[in-house]
């Protein structure tokens, strides 16, 4: 996919300008964050059980290389695969493989961020297959040819008449004719051709929540079972992954099952939960014959040992984005890449570089809700002022706003100067302001007001008015 | 060349800043899995095994399942015949391959046309039995074999699951327990299910409706049996 | 009858928002430490908490400028800052900034845990209840970001205002979420922050509440340069000028008397 981030303010300023985007973002926050609340405080160990999923998945990636081999060596047993790739050229190569062994024309796809990020789609089409995803979200934007505007719905910026649109101008080739309306035909019709899809396809792709190193199994999370059918009726079951998924037992899964849904949704589980584990068993008469697992690390390694290992310990349950007033504002896709959000403020950079992204750790006011509600307690501000050090450092912070806070450093740490600076700014500013007590225009200050007024001040600054108080009391 | 594999596990180690684990760090580790000792379990479902079985119902009920209580298994077949009446579905079924499903009495119910396999695109209603009901959410766990396959719990519109009362446990880590004294430990059936509720989305202007892909409806019928109480 | 033994030795850290746009907030503060039987000084070598520098990633700056604070409010029982993100800054952040420097932090470790934001200080350190203080409207408490989620400011200005005679406190919807300042934030993102507070102003306005109190200048100065935009007429005061009965005070952005 096509990086953006570099055009943040651009992409926002669109996004703000658009209704259809501020309609479908700002009803985020009456829906998922007040069923995390619910459901958070319908379950009292919720947050002991918050700090033990920190501490495991701390726990885990201080052992990852263990629990990969451990995880790699259960699936060998029960007869699948495991193909580890350290880039997305590797791992698109060989999903393409296994694609391409079994003369596979079709694949369904489940939801998976992971192949989102590895343009997985694309490639596949650009080599004769073609890919259909089943989520019905991923479906909508796969036919609008865009991308997750939310790690967990993936079409929030579709309106209804658009989802219209595109069916009636899609579905027509399977003899659907009629333009719909409502949500539960339009949702009816893509299941029946979704329906033949899963049946035709020859390889079923999947994301995968967790892998369990103890059964070598893939668990995926869904509410639509759109997953379970990609997974269980094609003859080929591809689980692609990163690496950071792994937990140890079903006990851990527990752990973090307990949370995922409780703090994407408000719901206490998802619909549903599947383990899969292995190709089909000898006298079975469903499931995939062959297990592949698609291990990709690009760059996740890179960040264990650095302070923003933190972020390996994300579910993608998508409460950060759904309680971040910058996100219900602007938007997915203002973002630029496969992460919005504040995980994709504090990821991105790392992944598609900071120069490019340096806009999406800025673009924070550090309200702190998304730490607050993040079920393994990633510390998503701090992480974005470590980029926001770096860049600065690195000189990737634009040179007006370094000098400008280098000369006001210089003056903040010298009261001697600063004391008759604030004296003189204060006057200014109140004369400026005159009778009306407020400024409408500060060249200096543009920012402000071009939106706002800038509220006058009092006149004399308080040092002042202290010291001669104090004098006059002596 | 490197191999992708030793590569990763390579940069792990290195970023880590240490080498393969000890002997004795990894003995710990394996010790850890094979113990698998349950983290923090909530304390809901520490309750009678009669309140575990409402608590379920009450669960499974809110997630939008519909339950029928039944007191023998010989009830079964009269209340697949209702429920399908109920809901104006032609008395055809498609029932999981498995004997205690075989024995039964459909005999009372000739009307009921059922055969037995993995599910086609043209199957409306299947009849399954679970592994496990799960109180503490209301959660079906089932597990694909050669007599039950996984494809009649998602590709049917209407899926009615046969729950014994005995299976109905209070959390997840007891269906582990289970699946391990069944299974031997490491190992797992090709598919488990865990299902709460009928599918769903909310994909379009966030709207929830059911029936997205999977089952648009859940129905549970729970049949006393002789080894709880 | 204050015993000068009881009374608190408390440092005020005016905050370079109050001391240069709005003294009168300080003036206040010392208002309520002094009821609330404390003796105050006021470090003459203060300027800033550092914040501005720190939150864009200039860490030699906040560091220079954190030693300063650390040096002037050396050897006093509190530090008290009408203002939850300075008060959160001192306490919380100056330990990360010199997290591998062990030559200054026992200093920071015993500044930090000295520091409040002022209406925690009042309520929860004093046990202090205004008495006798009138402000006769209908207010709805704004909860600066810092204050709420990293100082654990909720209750206690909440607390202290419903002691004020004649005051009617209104929840407003959604009171939690961030009024879009965010320091430079609102320079920077300027777009952005319109958008956020817009969504503010307009749950603040359906709470129907008259005035507008926070702890924070800088959320203050922010919704009511909006407000004042857009044309509305909330009045809106720092929430220790209510509680010292300075609310008779023009308000941010009001025509000055």
């Amino acid at each position: 996919m096509q990086v953006t981030a570099r055009r943040f303010k651009k992409n926002a300023h669109g996004a703000l300008q658009d209704d259809n985007i501020q309609k479908a973002f700002s009803k985020v926050k009456g829906g998922f964050p007040i069923a995390r609340a619910k459901a958070a405080g319908e379950l009292p160990e919720f947050d002991a059980l918050r700090d033990q999923a920190r501490d495991l998945k701390n726990h885990i990636l201080d052992n990852l290389d263990y629990y990969l081999e451990y995880f790699e060596e259960q699936v060998l047993l029960q007869g699948g695969k495991v193909h580890w790739c350290s880039s997305y050229a590797d791992a698109r190569a060989a999903v393409l493989e296994i694609c391409r062994a079994a003369e596979a024309k079709t694949v369904t796809k489940g939801k998976s961020m992971i192949t989102e990020e590895m343009a997985l789609n694309d490639h596949l089409a650009a080599n004769g297959i073609e890919p259909i995803e089943t989520d019905l979200g991923e479906y909508i934007i796969q036919l609008a040819h865009e991308y997750p505007s939310h790690i967990i719905a993936p079409a929030l910026h579709k309106t209804k008449d658009q989802v219209s649109d595109l069916f009636h101008q899609h579905h027509e080739k399977y003899g659907f004719s009629e333009r719909l309306t409502d949500p539960q035909a339009l949702v009816n019709e893509a299941r029946r051709i979704l329906r033949d899809k899963y049946v035709a396809a020859d390889v079923g792709i999947t994301g995968a929540n967790f892998l369990i190193a103890e059964t070598g199994s893939t668990v995926i999370v869904t509410n639509e079972g759109n997953g379970d059918l990609t997974q269980s009726l094609p003859k080929t079951h591809i689980a692609v992954s990163s690496i950071e998924k792994v937990v140890p037992t079903l006990e851990d899964a527990s752990l973090f099952l307990r949370l995922l849904a409780r703090s994407a949704t408000g719901q206490e589980m998802s619909v549903y939960t599947t383990f899969s584990t292995g190709p089909r068993r000898t006298d079975d008469i469903d499931g995939p014959a062959n297990f592949h697992v698609v291990l990709v690390d690009s760059g996740r390694s890179d960040l264990l040992g650095t302070n923003k290992q933190d972020l390996l310990r994300c579910l993608k349950c998508g409460a950060c984005m759904n309680h971040c007033p910058v996100y219900q504002a602007v938007g997915g896709h203002s973002y630029g890449w496969v992460y919005p959000g504040p995980i994709g403020a504090a990821l991105n950079p790392h992944m598609v570089g900071l120069e490019e992204a340096r806009h999406l750790p800025s673009a924070s006011t550090f309200c702190g809700r998304c730490e607050e509600v993040c079920p393994v307690r990633i510390p998503l501000p701090k992480i974005m002022r470590h980029w926001r050090e770096e860049a600065f450092q690195a000189q990737v912070t634009p040179k007006p706003e370094r000098w400008g806070i280098g000369l006001w450093a210089f003056f903040a740490k010298r009261p001697a100067l600063y004391r008759p600076l604030t004296r003189f700014a204060a006057r200014s500013l109140k004369i400026m302001g005159g009778r009306k007590g407020v400024i409408r225009r500060l060249p200096l200050l543009k920012g402000w007001t071009d939106v706002r007024d800038f509220p006058a001040p009092q006149g004399k600054t308080f040092m002042e008015q202290w010291k001669k108080q104090q004098r006059e009391s002596r | 060349m490197m191999s992708s594999r030793s590569r990763i596990l390579g940069r792990i180690r290195h970023n880590l800043g240490r080498g393969p684990l000890s002997a004795e760090k990894a003995a710990e580790l394996k010790t850890r899995i094979e113990e698998h000792r349950p983290n923090l379990v909530p304390k809901r479902t520490e309750i009678s095994p009669a309140a575990q079985v409402d608590l379920f119902q009450a669960k499974a009920e809110a997630l939008g399942a519909t339950v029928t209580r039944l007191s023998s298994l010989d009830a079964v077949p009269e209340a697949v015949s209702r429920y399908l009446s109920d809901h104006n579905l032609a008395t055809k079924i498609k029932m999981s391959p498995e004997a205690a499903l075989d024995a039964l009495p459909f005999d009372q119910t000739p009307m009921l046309d059922i055969t037995r396999g993995a599910a086609t695109a043209e199957d409306d209603v299947s009849l399954t039995p679970a592994f496990a009901g799960i109180a503490e959410t209301g959660t079906l766990c089932l597990a694909s074999g050669p007599d039950t396959p996984s494809t009649l719990n998602f590709l049917p519109e209407n899926h009615i699951v046969l729950l014994r009362r005995s299976q109905i446990i209070g959390t997840m880590e007891e269906s582990w327990a289970r699946l391990r004294a069944k299974y031997g430990a490491g190992n797992l059936p090709r598919t488990l299910n865990l299902i709460s509720g009928p599918s769903r989305t909310a994909d379009i202007e966030q709207t929830l409706i059911m029936g997205a892909h999977g089952p648009r409806r859940l129905h549970i019928l729970i049949v006393d049996d002789a080894e709880k109480d | 009858m204050t015993d000068p033994d009881t009374r608190k030795n408390v440092a005020l850290f005016v905050t370079c928002l109050v001391d240069l746009n709005r003294p009168s907030v300080a003036f206040a503060a010392l208002r309520l430490l002094e009821a609330a039987n404390c003796t105050i000084v006021v470090p003459e070598m203060q300027t800033c908490c550092g914040q501005i520098a720190y939150n864009s990633g200039d860490k030699k700056s906040t560091k220079d400028i954190a030693r300063a604070v650390i040096r002037a409010f050396q050897g006093f029982d509190y530090v008290v800052a009408p203002s939850g993100s300075c008060a959160g800054m001192i306490r919380h952040h100056y330990a990360e900034l010199f997290e591998d420097d062990d030559t200054i932090m026992v200093e920071v470790a015993a500044l930090s845990e000295r520091t409040y934001e002022l209406t925690s200080f009042l309520h929860d350190v004093c046990g202090y209840h205004p008495e006798g203080i009138k402000y006769p409207a209908t207010l709805t408490y704004h909860d600066s970001c810092s204050s709420l989620r990293e100082m654990k400011v909720r209750d206690q200005p909440r607390a202290l205002l419903s002691a004020v005679d004649g005051l009617e406190l209104r929840e407003a919807e959604d009171a939690a979420a961030c009024c879009g300042f965010g320091g430079t934030f609102c320079l920077k993102y300027s777009e952005i922050s319109e958008s956020m507070v817009d969504t503010k102003i307009d749950n603040l306005l359906k709470s129907g509440a008259e005035t507008l109190a926070a702890g924070d200048l800088g959320c203050l100065m922010n919704i009511a340069g909006r407000l004042k935009r857009r044309g509305e007429r909330m009045k809106v005061l720092h929430v220790a000028e209510i509680l010292a009965g300075m609310g008779d005070e023009p308000g941010l952005g009001e025509e000055s008397r």
